[in-house]
Order: structure tokens, then sequence, then C-alpha cells
């Protein structure tokens, strides 16, 4: 049974499609990645799913089912209240998601405290708990920490812990580790594997980097331009990708392993047949 | 060993701490770099490598005088240019030439492709100014009437070109390339690096590339300086460097990058 279920949703930025018949199943204790160049709109699938889709694009078609139910059917503030009780964000820019004139300690309880209405003293513990699971040394000290006090991989721990802290059956993980230098990815990685493993969350991976899917991910769906043009699982990606563009992106990817190989740019065709996919479906749109 | 194009002894840079500066006393000062001291040949492709905060972009801006060094010595093509000033660094200014990491901060948006590419060229007193942007842009495989287009009109990786444009229309003999594929897509990164190789190969420039990226680094650059904490910890040729680590965090830092391959037990 899986956890999240995303049916051809399509997403619209003025008449502009961003999304172009999107599904997927992610079950519970899975991690999924999604992959592509920006501007494929993996991230959208993430914020769609979250409800924080920017102002100007539309959820215009399809469905987003969490645990068994249809989200958009809902009104907005049970909606809401599903989406804050079950899911959680890991964003990728640590420094921007956390307020900076608020102490790190009181933006983590707050979502305990006001969504979910746990008691301070509880969220201060539970808090607390967290902070020494993600490998935070004085917690009690970090707590009442400024966020520019702390450094990058602090900052994400944080808001690791921040996600986990209502045990949320999915995560959304906006490219993650995209700010962080190799030695801390490595060690955050890790972390949100882990931490995903022991409570037997469902993992939504956001990445440009095939390297860390290659890594963290048991599936992926490739997307250009709002569209899924690859659904395979980790294995037989790595092993044999089977769409064009898949086999250019893994290749035009560097590995230190290989330094004579040629660093091939995706080839003209191959963009070309991606185009062309894109646009048989949008002809097919509009005859409909 | 061919000529030396850049020597470097000692040089040490510290910024004030003004977080911790108490208000009747100065600033304590901390050091960012600790007494560096390496050369460049002539034609040599160096990558300068290190986590962040280790001083790796400091010392970029401290070789092209975008900072000014505490102590030690810079010489660039023998001449001494730790302490010169503004004014007497202009002329030299055209043959060490910098690309930095963000272009879409780096480009002024004001202004078109031609007018940014051609700014150097003026101050230098160049002829021929829209001939040799034309040729610049020829160059990095952009088409000419690129030229009438502001950045904001442009895609990541030709943002970054333009970059490049304005870099090597002044025929310079050093470029500093800082972090400038770190936010490109794999594949415009490819074509960046392809682009950047074949400049170097054509022109006979010499370069030095800031990065985080070791599997990048491994690829253009024929030799690798390490940092960690604003010193040198390992200056190697890259093969070597990648073959036989000297040093643990070196180690530490090629083992840290994720290999796209099916090994889950990295992790």
């Amino acid at each position: 049974m899986s956890f999240l279920t995303i049916n051809n949703l399509t997403a619209h930025f003025g008449k502009r499609p961003v999304l172009r018949d999107v599904s997927l199943s992610v079950q519970t204790g899975e991690v999924c990645g999604l992959v592509g160049e920006s501007g494929a709109g993996k991230s959208m699938i993430g914020k769609a799913v979250l409800g924080t889709l920017p102002l100007a694009i539309a959820a215009t078609g399809g469905e987003i089912i969490l645990d068994g139910v249809d989200l958009q059917s809902l009104m907005p503030k049970q909606r809401r209240q599903i989406i804050g009780a079950k899911t959680a964000l890991i964003p990728q820019d640590p420094l921007t998601a956390l307020n900076p004139s608020r102490r790190v300690g009181a933006q983590i309880t707050n979502r305990l405290v006001d969504i979910l209405g746990w008691r301070k003293a509880e969220a201060e513990h539970r808090a607390l708990d967290l902070l020494g699971e993600v490998q935070i040394e004085d917690p009690e000290r970090v707590m009442l920490c400024y966020p520019h006090e702390l450094s990058g991989g602090m900052r994400q721990r944080l808001l690791i812990a921040a996600a986990f802290a209502a045990e949320p059956q999915l995560i959304i993980a906006d490219e993650p580790t995209t700010a962080l230098d190799v030695t801390v990815q490595k060690q955050i990685l890790r972390l949100i594997k882990e931490m995903q493993a022991r409570y037997g969350t469902a993992l939504l991976f956001v990445t440009h980097d095939l390297g860390v899917v290659s890594k963290v991910c048991q599936k992926l769906l490739v997307l250009y331009d709002g569209m899924v043009l690859e659904q395979t699982s980790v294995e037989d990606f790595f092993t044999e990708p089977s769409h064009p563009y898949s086999k250019a992106l893994l290749e035009t990817t560097p590995k230190y392993t290989d330094p004579t190989g040629s660093l091939t740019p995706i080839p003209q065709e191959v963009l070309e047949r991606a185009r062309a996919q894109v646009a048989a479906y949008d002809r097919m749109q509009n005859h409909v | 060993m061919s000529e030396t194009i850049y020597e470097i002894r000692d040089l040490r840079l510290s910024f004030k701490d003004m977080v911790h500066k108490s208000i009747f006393k100065p600033a304590p000062e901390i050091e960012v770099l600790k007494g560096l001291s390496f050369d460049i040949a002539k034609g040599d492709v160096v990558g300068i490598v290190g986590g962040s905060g280790s001083g790796k972009s400091t010392l970029g801006r401290a070789m092209v005088r975008l900072l000014d060094p505490s102590s030690g010595m810079i010489r660039f093509q023998g001449c001494d240019i730790t302490h010169l000033n503004q004014e007497a660094l202009r002329p030299l200014r055209r043959k060490f030439q910098m690309i930095f990491q963000d272009p879409m901060s780096s480009l002024n948006p004001r202004r078109t492709v031609f007018s940014i590419i051609a700014s150097p060229l003026r101050l230098h007193n160049f002829d021929r100014v829209t001939l040799r942007v034309e040729e610049a842009l020829d160059m990095v495989g952009l088409p000419r009437d690129f030229k009438y287009r502001y950045p904001h009109e442009l895609s990541g990786g030709q943002r970054q070109r333009i970059g490049i444009a304005r870099a090597i229309a002044t025929e310079p003999e050093f470029i500093l390339a800082d972090e400038i594929v770190s936010g490109l897509d794999v594949s415009s990164q490819a074509q960046v690096l392809n682009l950047l190789e074949q400049l170097v190969r054509d022109l006979g420039l010499t370069l030095a590339f800031i990065s985080h990226d070791l599997s990048v680094v491994r690829r253009l650059c024929q030799r690798t300086i390490v940092l960690y904490q604003g010193e040198i910890i390992e200056a190697q040729q890259t093969a070597k460097l990648f073959a036989n680590p000297a040093s643990a965090y070196t180690r530490e830092l090629i083992e840290a990058i994720p290999l796209p391959n099916l090994d889950q037990d990295w992790i």
C-alpha cells in the first residue's frame, strides 16, 4: 500500500504547462528520487504535494492521494491539517528556511505546539531528544542559538530534526545537501537515511545530483520540462538506463574515477527527442 | 620547467572580526590565509580545492588583488604586486582576469552583453572594440547578435559564457575561475568545462580553477592545491593526488564524493 500516490498531476503557469501528467507512488519506508535539470519541475511536485505552489502556478488536473485521502477533495483548512500532521519538508537552504530573529529551539517546537497541539514542555523535551539524534553536541546550548550563530551543516541538522519532530509519515527533501560541501553532505545524507530507516518514513528526494540519488534512493523519476521520461528502480537506472535522455544525463556527470572519459554535454538529438515527446503530449492535450 | 607566472611566498591575509569587536578596542583579527607559498607555471591549469571556509576564494581574490594581503609576497610575471596601489595595478589587470561564481550578480543587469564585454576593453584603451567583442563571442561559442541582449535573457550556461568572454576579451595571460560551474546543470557544466579546456589550449592561458567539486578538478586540472583552514595541506599533480592522497583530509574529501553507481554501502 503506497503512502503517497500522485495520478496524472498537471500544473500550469498561465497557459504554459509546468507539470505534464506526472504519476508516481511512494511506499512507507521507501525513498523515491526526483531528478532532472533546472526547470524540469522536480521541486514543483514536492510543492504541489505540500500545497505550497507559487501563486502564479496552479495545479490544473490529476489527484494527490496522501494516506488514502484525495487532498484536492478537501477544504483548504482540512487539507492543511492533514498535510501538517503527516508530512514535513527538509528545504534546500537552511538559512532562508529559519527565521533569523528567533532562537532555533523555538522554531522546532513551534510546529509541535501550534499545529499539533503538543504541550510546550513536551515539545521542548522532544526537541532536545531529536537534537541528540541528529548528533548535535550540547543540545541545550544550541536550542538557544540564533540561526546565524550556527554553521551550514548544523543548520541543516536542525531542520532535519525539525522535519522528523512530529514523526511525519512522508518527508519531502528538496535538494537538502546542495548548499553544503562534500564532507558535510556525506554526513547529512547518512543522517537523513538513518532517520528515515528508523522512523520508516516515506521520502521524496529532489536532487540534480545522480551520485546522491544512487546512494539514498530505491527508485527514481527522470523529469524533463515537467514530464516524466523514465520511472525506474535505482538498480536498473545505473546499470542500463532505458531513456536516451537518462543515459546522456548519466554520461554528462563528471566522475573522478574516469578522468579521461570525455565530458559530453547532452547531445542535441537527445534533447530534440525529449522535446518532441513533450510536444506530442501537448498536441494530444489540445485535441481533447 | 617553463616560465613562472605566479610566485606566492608566505601569503597571509586577515580580516577584522567585527562580530567579536568590543566597543572601545580595535576588532580582533581572524587570519584566513596562514602563510601560503606556491608557484604557478605558464600554461598550468591549477585546481584550488577545499571545504567551505577553507580560504580558497580569499586566496583567489588576493591573487588578483581584489583583496589586500596582510603580509607575504605575490609576484606576477616577476613583478611584485603585493602592495601596488590601484593605479599602478591597472595596466597589469589586463593580464589577469577573473570569472565569477554567480554570473547573475557579476553581470550588470542594466547593460547589454556588448557593453559588458566592451567595458574592460575601453578601460584598457583597446582599438576596434566592436570587432573584439564579436570575436570574444565567437570564441565562447555564442552567436554574434547576442551582444544586443541583456543578462536576464540568457540561460545560466550562456551567462557564464559571457563572463568567460569578458575575461578573455582583454587577451589576458592568467584567468582565475572561482566556482564557475557550481550553479549550473550537469549538461551546461560539461559545456562550460569543455569550452574552458579548449580556450586554455588555443590561447595558451594559465588558469587557476577554484572549486569544491573534486570530480571537476580531476577532469580539468593538471595540478591541485588542497586548502584546509587557510593552509595548504597538499599540492600535487592531480593524478597522483587522486591515486595516492598524502593527507587524511584529502582522502576524506575524495571519498565523500558520491559516485553515480550502485554502491549503497558508501553511505
